[in-house]
């Protein structure tokens, strides 16, 4: 391990990641903000640091087509992309999970037109929510480098040999620079065994992949899907635990920060948590008794572990980065209440969308919806709140 | 090496290859699909030491409904418009697993098969980009059964001028198809790949041999088959040799290849069979009146000629068997 942290700019931080896990091929389309990812990859294996095919693709849909019959070939397979691109990659992203291909991507979330905006949100990766891919959220550089070598990890365990998105907040994350310790390639390689498909297209043992689902499979071939996201869990938290016994650091699929005693949680994802702790912090030192729950991992949703961090909470407060036009609640804050709904004491869960198109998170908004939060009634709001928004 | 040097071992009645096919019987094409006919004949020429990747359309519906499979290849089908795109990444893949000592240390040819829309339409895109990258051990493979007849017949920019589609259909103001082919052939060709071929299972020994100069060549190959469809062109499932030998001694579709840019005309057509003895077998075109088959047959004639120009212009020494 290196001793001293270095620094770099996140993207190169994923970059250089993916390098020390030694991918075979890279497939991948520029789009604003991805785009240092890709360049800095292409760098690498132009110099030869990474032996690796760099497919300069015509389209995010043939990227996402390239990396699938990549990993069906048995590589080690990385791409990236943020909003339009993980649109157009669409129809693919919904086929790789059930071809049991471990593509692994990191989405640098970006906006999604219209109109065009290259900031910012979320509304890239929910629109593709049901996808059937595990999907993991880094809160800050380090981490980002950390589950980008987890990724490929739990991606090609054989138990899950899903693929899996790392999202990362563009521009917000993305483009900065921050410190960061930097493993060696033997420490990754102590860490990450070789890929071993569980299908492959080999000549020595050729196999069909892709086959036509009729009416009296296609309902097996889905389930035996979501039984292996349900079942990856179990997968992810296994691999947090070893990545601490090597690197040192923990990670949890959901994490608090001063929430054990909060009568107030606030729930969110990615990078906004480092703003969210700092105003915590603030509201704590005025003895708000205030916290934060952060989803890292959003597929397959953690139930058991979010529930058992916000069990005691009396009102929650649901940060969304994404409207789903036509419905009062945003996705996680859909996702939060109706897993709540059966259990017999529930928070009082009140909903806030902000930060959408690259609108700046200030430490003032998670005041205000603290505020808002606690308010009587706050649990019965027929919508979400949209948080600065100019009438 | 320039491919029209390159070694490979031609098919011919003798060296005809024995055994297996390589597509198993028992799949659940049309009595007289043409498309599967090339589709056999593709692979017993290539054998099962290929990566195939199919397009879905006809040939991926009706070899590989789950459970069974007609591939006795390692085989992927996973969109209609992206054959090219996931071939890439096979290829890639392959490749970089051989360097890097975790593969055969032998050429794998990755060949991808997709029908006329899968190539000329929907997969355009993602075949131009495949071709322009210059992958090593690329074949494409367009089936060209002139429609999309896994659909229901509608038309696609490969449907011949006057053909009566379910999305062309003749009528008191219609004709049927208003517009003339879409070359691709030619479109394969400006992107500079060594190999570009038009073959048809009615020449089946040609058809072979191409598809096996294709694998012997460095770089992408591209092969544009004429197949034809007896459910869609409404025409007698006997005659798909029959139709196919039509094509070409009409001069319909001529026999040619383009070799490091170089046209090479197979099959010269002296005396060329009446156009309207092709269209009068088809019940596609049996709205069309003489003066309407007059239009074709001056067509017909015009692209024969640039064709024949073309290889004339710039005469090649084509590489014979090895």
């Amino acid at each position: 391990m290196a001793a001293k942290p270095v620094g770099m700019e996140v993207s190169i931080a994923v970059s250089e990641a993916v390098m020390l896990c030694d991918a075979d091929v890279v497939a991948a389309y520029p789009i604003t903000p991805q785009t240092h990812i890709v360049e800095h990859l292409s760098e690498l294996v132009a110099d030869g640091k990474l032996d690796a095919a760099y497919i300069p693709v015509e389209s995010e849909q043939s990227a996402m087509s390239s990396c699938i019959g990549s990993s069906a070939a048995g590589a080690r397979t990385f791409t990236a992309t943020s909003s339009q691109g993980l649109a157009l990659m669409n129809e693919m992203l919904y086929r790789a999970p059930v071809l049991r291909t471990p593509v692994v991507m990191v989405i640098a979330n970006r906006a999604l037109s219209a109109p065009i905006n290259i900031w910012n949100d979320h509304s890239d990766i929910m629109s593709v929510r049901d996808a059937g891919w595990v999907a993991l959220f880094a809160e800050n550089g380090q981490e980002s480098l950390d589950m980008t070598i987890l990724s490929f990890r739990i991606a090609e365990d054989p138990r899950v040999s899903l693929p899996l998105s790392l999202n990362i907040d563009g521009f917000t994350l993305s483009h900065f620079i921050e410190p960061i310790l930097l493993p060696t390639r033997e420490e990754v390689r102590a860490f990450l065994p070789p890929f071993r498909p569980i299908v492959k297209l080999d000549i020595a043992d050729p196999i069909s992949i892709g086959l036509l689902g009729t009416p009296e499979s296609y309902t097996e071939a889905r389930k035996a899907t979501d039984d292996a996201l349900t079942a990856s869990k179990q997968v992810v938290s296994e691999a947090f635990a070893e990545f601490k016994k090597h690197f040192g650091r923990e990670y949890r699929v959901v994490e608090s920060y001063r929430a054990e005693d909060a009568e107030t949680i606030l729930v969110m994802m990615g990078s906004i948590a480092e703003t969210a702790m700092t105003a915590v912090d603030e509201m704590r030192d005025r003895g708000e008794k205030v916290g934060i729950v952060r989803l890292r991992l959003w597929r397959p949703f953690p139930v058991e572990e979010f529930k058992a961090a916000v069990r005691h909470a009396k009102n929650l407060a649901v940060i969304d980065r994404h409207m789903v036009l036509g419905v009062p609640d945003g996705p996680v804050a859909l996702e939060v209440k109706s897993f709540l709904y059966a259990d017999e004491v529930r928070p009082n869960i009140s909903n806030y969308v902000l930060g959408l198109g690259g609108r700046d998170v200030t430490r003032d908004d998670f005041w205000h919806i603290t505020e808002r939060a606690k308010q009587p009634g706050a649990g019965q709001r027929p919508r979400y709140e949209l948080v600065g928004v100019m009438e | 090496m320039r491919a029209a040097e390159t070694p490979f071992e031609k098919v011919t009645a003798k060296t005809f290859p024995k055994g297996p096919d390589a597509l198993a019987s028992g799949h659940r094409a049309c009595q007289g699909c043409g498309e599967v006919l090339a589709l056999r004949l593709i692979l017993k020429a290539l054998g099962t030491d290929v990566i195939a990747v199919s397009a879905t359309g006809c040939m991926e519906v009706c070899t590989a409904p789950f459970p069974q499979s007609a591939w006795r290849m390692p085989w992927i089908h996973v969109a209609f418009e992206n054959a090219a795109a996931v071939a890439s990444g096979v290829e890639s893949a392959v490749q970089t697993l051989r360097r890097k000592g975790r593969g055969p240390d032998r050429r794998i040819p990755v060949i991808a098969i997709a029908g006329d829309g899968g190539t000329a339409d929907i997969g355009i895109q993602a075949l131009s980009g495949a071709l322009e990258r210059g992958h090593e051990d690329f074949i494409y493979v367009c089936l060209d059964n002139e429609a999309y007849m896994n659909t229901g017949i509608q038309r696609s920019s490969e449907t011949p001028f006057g053909a009566n589609t379910t999305t062309s259909p003749s009528g008191l103001k219609s004709k049927g198809q208003s517009t003339w082919k879409k070359d691709m052939p030619a479109i394969a060709a400006a992107h500079g790949v060594p190999y570009v071929a038009t073959a048809t299972p009615a020449f089946h020994l040609d058809l072979m041999s191409k598809i096996r100069r294709a694998a012997a060549i460095h770089g992408p190959a591209y092969i544009h088959v004429y197949s034809s469809c007896p459910t869609g062109w409404r025409l007698k499932p006997e005659l798909a040799v029959t139709i196919g030998k039509l094509a070409v001694n009409t001069r319909i579709f001529p026999l040619y290849e383009v070799l490091d840019g170089r046209y090479v005309l197979n099959r010269r057509v002296e005396k060329p069979v009446p156009v309207a003895d092709y269209i009068r077998l088809q019940g596609r075109f049996k709205h069309l009146k003489d003066e309407d088959i007059a239009v074709i047959q001056d067509r017909v004639n015009q692209e024969y000629e640039r064709v024949e120009k073309l290889a004339q212009a710039f005469p090649v020494e084509v590489a014979q068997a090895g």
